[in-house]
């Protein structure tokens, strides 16, 4: 691990202020990413900026029709959140199957979001949800937010501060691990939403999540199971690596969207 | 250098350290705690699970500077005069240990587990330890372990 | 049985120390004014240095001192331990393997420098500043290309690639006897590279005391004695008497803590130069690149039967992958441990076996649990079971009719060993009724139910362990006894302490090795300690591996009680003045034949010290026994295995629904004990043949490099075991014990990949490698439906 300067923030304004003044700071959210990329030298911030004392980024808070959580609020939070359970239960059972216990201890959304890694669960809510991304300066949709893999529509210094997520009719999350780092290898999140279906894939996408367009139609002529199934999915544009080709993720991307849509 | 002060095991303690200085060596090189230990570069094996506030973290993935003020709790801190701790004793009964270097981070991990699941099932437990690695025991005997002194922790 | 003694299921009296976090492991350890050591390791398979600059590391801070492969050269290289001999009778070559690199760099994480600083940041800091010109070469990766002349060559000496080209067994015989064979069935298969993946990286302390001129090295071993021997006389030249090893806690092994290792020779080399303790403690990702790893063999066999299925003739031919360099160990995996296993626990009469050795731009192999056995064991099975479905015969019936009867022991092999006793037909039996195999129809169409299709799968095994016999592993190319030590102090009091030559590094040695003092001396296992790991205390030892520490080591410790009681007989005569045809020792009581007349062990211990009613003239003083123990035969645990898996057929996922391992093991000192070594080895089974595979690109990168791409069993990947004896004592050492330490390894690999097959079979799957992962069942689903379309 190279030597970097560590600083608390005690506020929003604070922490982008620290940020900003640096030479090249970065925030240290939950740090469950960020510290093992430092430790494998990966990166080499000059300055990182822990939003740890920040009271106002955590917390979940229940709107009615949307739930809003706190940038630095833990997954393992989110996974035991009355509000989460009952407004999208799919949302917490997300949350309970991220990384593991402790990492769930540590791990934050707004931190999972914002580094957006091609194989991470919360991206795939964001979207398949039609989430809404809150930062220091503005709103921005998920739909509009995930850019490309570890991309976001983040500018440098601009912080995420809470994550609005509207409350679908049905929802539902299905995951398929990598055997060995357990991160997905797919991972499909299907939603019933206001806006008509969303279907959000992780995991097996080289520009990380996207929505299955093919599979929103087929929702939209109606919900069942069978119809999604039966979607041919591209292998275009898919992750190829030892445990996976694009083969077998297109067609994985089938089973876990058929199986999530099942269990709503 | 940042001054980092927190409570371990029970015992305030403060220190002089870099930044970059993971809780993990500060335990085991500066308290000389070496009971927590580290057997992987990726966050994944568990051998350095403690208790930070009373939930279990992986110990390589947080920055001492990161624990001011909190209360930490490692393997050395459960045992009371000797009398071990009913999670320890419970892996002890059920030979739930082989080599010993995994342990530390299997028990405080399996504490926290009944501290959230009062009542967990083999299922439950086989899930939750998804971030402890043992090579040895081939779980066998740590799922009895941990079914076992989480009866015992209610009893 | 007393309490404490042999066959009790004592709790271990290791365990409160590791519960309590007081273990005290080699990284644990931390000596006055120690320094750190970075080693830079090559980040190319194959690749020239044509310079190296360490002027900018030299002045970093904190640095202490950088040397490179330059300042080694004079120093000796990493010897290997066995030497094999080619079919022509040449040695196998033998290239240096040097403690860093000068010339070129042979394989991913091979050293090119060590840098020493204040603290381990600073010299990983410094080591980021050292420049090295490397030139690419092309890397060699593949066996079959390796050796097939066009190659680049790893040894620039060595031809081909080839280390050895070995055979065993008389080819002759076997090819007349394929001649006349009903039917042949034939096989290829791979042995996946293994990473053995002790939860412990290895670790180093050298030590050098100015003083006295000696060295102390700590180190993360499986047997110090052997690392004091290797690294004095071979690499550093430092006499024992100046070199001390101290392996304290170990964090499993596996097989890959017995080497020899650059890092444990440079630590202490280095802690000469700079007269300060140095501390090298490696990342997980340096394991990956630098332990030894194990199995990678590529394989053809053939099986010749007559017309009802009897087994005619078994012919083998092996690639196997030595790595760039030869390992302490590795010549002797593929060859002694391999292929000697290959009648199984078959009637097979003739059998014919080569194997060439391949240096390729990989890390080196060397024996990983079970070492060779699990490689013969999984060829050996999965043709048995591909025969039974060429023919026709149920897979049970085909092992059942050629399996060697229990009136057949001594049984001589035609691959050289003599198994001594044993049941195999018993212990299949037991097997089967402890799997409830009959009942398995009826769980297929739960399974079916639930849209799983459901395999079952057998695998009986034979193992030769408890190396060994020295003269037989002389005569076959080790360059060591393979005998063990141990010395039974009494003391004064009649508490008691062991030193063994054996290793414990997860196996329990201080509860088992206890139980046999317990045993023998009627004392309580509280009054026993037993000390091993510090070659300053114990006075010699080979160590653990191979299932060697009970049937050798403890058979040493039983020689040495012995030898007290024998001796502690005629003090006790003396002090009840009675002949000591008349004493009888039992229960820890010396009593005097038809009298009532008793004397404590403990009364004899303090006589024994306190020696004013003593005989004198006869005895010396004192209560303290050696012994050395070198086996008359190999032990032979044998056993059954039987896996049941569940498969999704639409993703892949193989799920292990029930495992049964039924063993013979021999006498059982502590149950409790065995069967944990039996569950850990029966996971890393499995996770041989569902998950672990060491994955090399083309340009010999590691692409399995951390937990993140090698896939260890976790808790949620495997089942709860059923695990049962059905033992015949052992017929080679005096406690009658045969070795658990791998046979859990050593049988599973097959039974899991035969219940896959099993399960496969109705979608005309006819073969899948280790590791069956999701992706790979799911091609042979895919692979098998189109090859029925197409028909």
């Amino acid at each position: 691990m190279y030597n970097f300067n560590y600083q608390k923030a005690s506020s929003v304004a604070d922490a982008t202020g620290k940020v900003a003044a640096a030479d090249d700071g970065t925030f240290l959210a939950g740090g469950q990413t960020l510290l093992p990329t430092i430790k494998q030298r990966l990166a080499n911030p000059s300055d990182v900026v822990d939003l740890a004392g920040i009271g106002e980024l955590v917390g979940i808070a229940d709107d009615g029709n949307t739930v809003t959580i706190g940038a630095m609020t833990t997954h393992a939070a989110v996974a035991g959140s009355d509000v989460v359970k009952s407004k999208i239960p799919a949302l917490a059972a997300l949350a309970d199957g991220i990384g593991d216990p402790q990492v769930r201890n540590r791990g934050t959304i707004g931190g999972s979001v914002a580094n957006n890694d091609p194989a991470a669960d919360y991206p795939a809510a964001c979207l398949g949800l039609g989430a809404t991304i809150v930062t220091d300066k503005r709103e921005i949709a998920a739909d509009d937010f995930f850019t490309g893999m570890f991309e976001t529509a983040l500018a440098e210094g601009e912080l995420i501060t809470a994550v609005k997520f509207p409350v679908p009719q049905k929802a539902a999350y299905q995951k398929f691990p990598n055997p060995a780092s357990r991160y997905a290898i797919v991972g499909v999140f299907v939603a019933q939403t206001g806006g008509g279906p969303r279907v959000a894939v992780t995991g097996a996408g080289q520009d990380g999540v996207f929505r299955q367009a093919d599979m929103e139609q087929a929702l939209g002529n109606g919900w069942n199971a069978d119809a999604v199934g039966g979607v041919s999915v591209s292998q275009s544009g898919l992750n190829e690596d030892i445990h996976a080709g694009a083969d077998y993720r297109a067609h994985l991307i089938g089973v876990m969207a058929k199986r999530a849509v099942a269990a709503t | 250098m940042p001054t980092v002060s927190m409570t371990v095991n029970g015992k305030a303690v403060s220190a002089d350290v870099e930044p970059r200085t993971l809780l993990v060596q500060y335990l085991r090189e500066n308290l000389r705690l070496t009971g927590t230990h580290v057997g992987c570069d990726t966050s994944q094996c568990g051998a350095c699970v403690v208790h930070v506030n009373g939930k279990s973290v992986k110990s390589c993935t947080v920055l001492a500077v990161q624990t001011e003020g909190a209360d930490v709790t490692t393997i050395e801190g459960l045992a009371t005069n000797s009398e071990l701790h009913p999670m320890q004793e419970a892996f002890r009964e059920n030979h739930g240990l082989q080599c010993g270097f995994c342990t530390p981070g299997m028990v405080m991990s399996a504490i926290d587990l009944v501290q959230n699941n009062t009542n967990p099932s083999e299922q439950d437990i086989r899930e939750w330890l998804e971030g402890n690695i043992c090579r040895c025991t081939g779980y066998h005997n740590i799922v009895k372990s941990i079914e076992a002194g989480a009866k015992a922790m209610q009893g | 049985m007393s309490e404490t003694g042999i066959g009790a299921r004592v709790k271990r009296v290791e365990d409160f120390r590791f519960l309590t976090g007081k273990g005290n492991y080699t990284d644990d350890i931390n000596r006055p004014d120690q320094t750190y050591a970075y080693i830079l390791r090559s980040p190319h398979a194959h690749a020239k240095i044509n310079r190296i600059d360490t002027g900018a590391a030299k002045s970093a801070p904190g640095v202490v001192a950088v040397f490179t492969g330059a300042d080694v050269e004079e120093v000796g290289g990493l010897p290997c331990g066995w030497q094999i001999h080619s079919k022509d009778g040449s040695p196998m070559a033998e290239p240096k393997h040097p403690l860093m690199v000068a010339d070129k760099v042979r394989h991913v994480g091979d050293q090119v420098a060590i840098v020493i600083a204040e603290t381990y940041d600073q010299a990983k800091d410094a080591a980021g500043l050292i420049e090295v010109d490397y030139e690419e070469l092309p890397a060699v990766v593949s066996m079959p290309e390796a050796t097939g002349g066009n190659s680049s060559l790893v040894h620039d000496d060595v031809t081909n690639n080839v280390c050895y080209d070995w055979e065993l067994g008389d080819k002759a015989a076997v090819d007349a006897a394929f001649d006349k064979a009903a039917k042949v069935t034939t096989i290829d298969l791979t042995n996946q590279r293994m990473i053995a993946n002790a939860m412990e990286p290895r670790a180093a302390v050298g030590e050098y005391n100015a003083a006295t001129g000696e060295y102390t090295l700590y180190t993360t071993s499986q047997n110090p004695h052997v690392i004091r021997l290797l690294m004095g006389a071979f690499v550093l030249g430092i006499p024992e008497h100046k070199l001390r090893v101290v392996a304290p806690d170990v964090g499993g092994g596996f097989g890959s803590k017995i080497f020899h290792y650059a890092e444990e020779a440079l630590v202490t080399w280095a802690s000469g130069q700079i007269k300060r303790p140095i501390k090298w403690t490696a990342e997980r990702s340096e394991s990956f690149m630098s332990d030894a790893q194990g199995r990678d063999h590529v394989t053809h066999a053939e099986l010749a039967m007559d017309d009802q299925g009897n087994f005619l003739a078994l012919r083998v031919s092996t690639l196997a992958n030595m790595g760039a360099y030869l390992s302490t160990f590795a010549s002797s995996v593929p060859t002694y441990l391999y292929a000697t296993l290959l009648a199984g626990v078959y009637t097979t009469p003739v059998i014919y076996a080569e194997v060439k050795a391949v240096f390729t731009n990989t890390v080196p192999v060397d024996a990983y649990r079970g070492a060779g056995r699990p490689e013969c064991t999984y060829l050996l099975e999965r043709l048995v079971d591909k025969a039974a479905r060429e023919t026709g015969i149920d897979r049970a019936e085909i092992r059942r009719k050629n399996m060697i009867q229990a009136d057949q022991f001594p049984y001589q092999t035609p691959v050289a060993l003599q198994y001594d006793v044993g049941n195999y037909p018993a212990c299949f039996d037991s097997a089967l009724k402890a799997s409830d195999y009959d009942g398995f129809t009826q769980r297929k169409v739960q399974s079916e139910a639930n849209g799983k299709l459901r395999g079952i799968g057998i695998s009986t095994y034979i193992e030769a362990c408890g190396i060994a016999p020295s003269a037989v592993a002389g005569a076959l190319g080790a360059r060591a006894g393979l005998y063990e030590s141990a010395q039974v102090r009494v003391h004064p009091t009649g508490s008691v302490t062991v030193f063994t030559g054996t290793h414990s590094h997860g196996q329990g040695h201080e509860t088992t090795f206890s139980q046999i003092i317990s045993e023998a001396f009627g004392v309580p296992i509280e009054n026993v300690e037993i000390s091993h790991g510090d070659t300053d205390k114990v006075q010699f030892g080979m160590g653990t591996y191979g299932s060697r520490s009970l049937a050798v080591g403890g058979s040493a410790i039983a020689k040495a009680c012995d030898k007290i009681i024998v001796k502690a007989t005629k003090i006790a005569a003396h002090m009840l003045e009675a002949s000591e045809a008349d004493i009888e020792f039992k229960d820890g009581k010396f009593t005097v034949a038809g009298t009532d007349k008793e004397l404590g062990f403990g009364d004899v211990a303090l006589q024994a010290y306190v020696p004013h009613n003593y005989p004198i003239e006869e005895l010396e003083p004192g209560l303290d026994e050696n012994a050395f123990y070198d086996p008359l035969n190999f032990s032979y645990p044998s056993g059954c295995h039987i896996c049941e898996v569940e498969v999704d057929p639409d993703t892949g996922v193989v799920e292990v629904a029930k495992f049964t391992a039924v063993d013979d093991v021999g006498r059982v000192i502590n149950p409790m004990i065995v069967e944990g070594q039996v569950h850990g080895g029966v996971a890393q089974g499995i996770g041989q043949a569902l998950l672990e595979t060491a994955v090399y690109d083309d340009d010999g990168q590691l692409l399995t490099g951390s937990y993140m791409d090698y896939t260890m069993p976790r808790a949620d990947d495997v089942p709860s075991y059923t695990v049962g004896q059905q033992s015949v004592m052992g017929a080679s050492n005096p406690l009658e014990v045969k070795g658990v330490g791998e046979v859990g390894a050593i049988g599973s690999p097959p039974a899991v990949i035969n219940a896959v097959l099993n399960a496969l079979e109705p979608l005309g799957v006819q073969d899948i490698a280790m590791p069956a992962t999701p992706r790979k069942v799911w091609q042979a689903i895919q692979g098998a439906q189109v090859a029925q379309a197409a028909e």
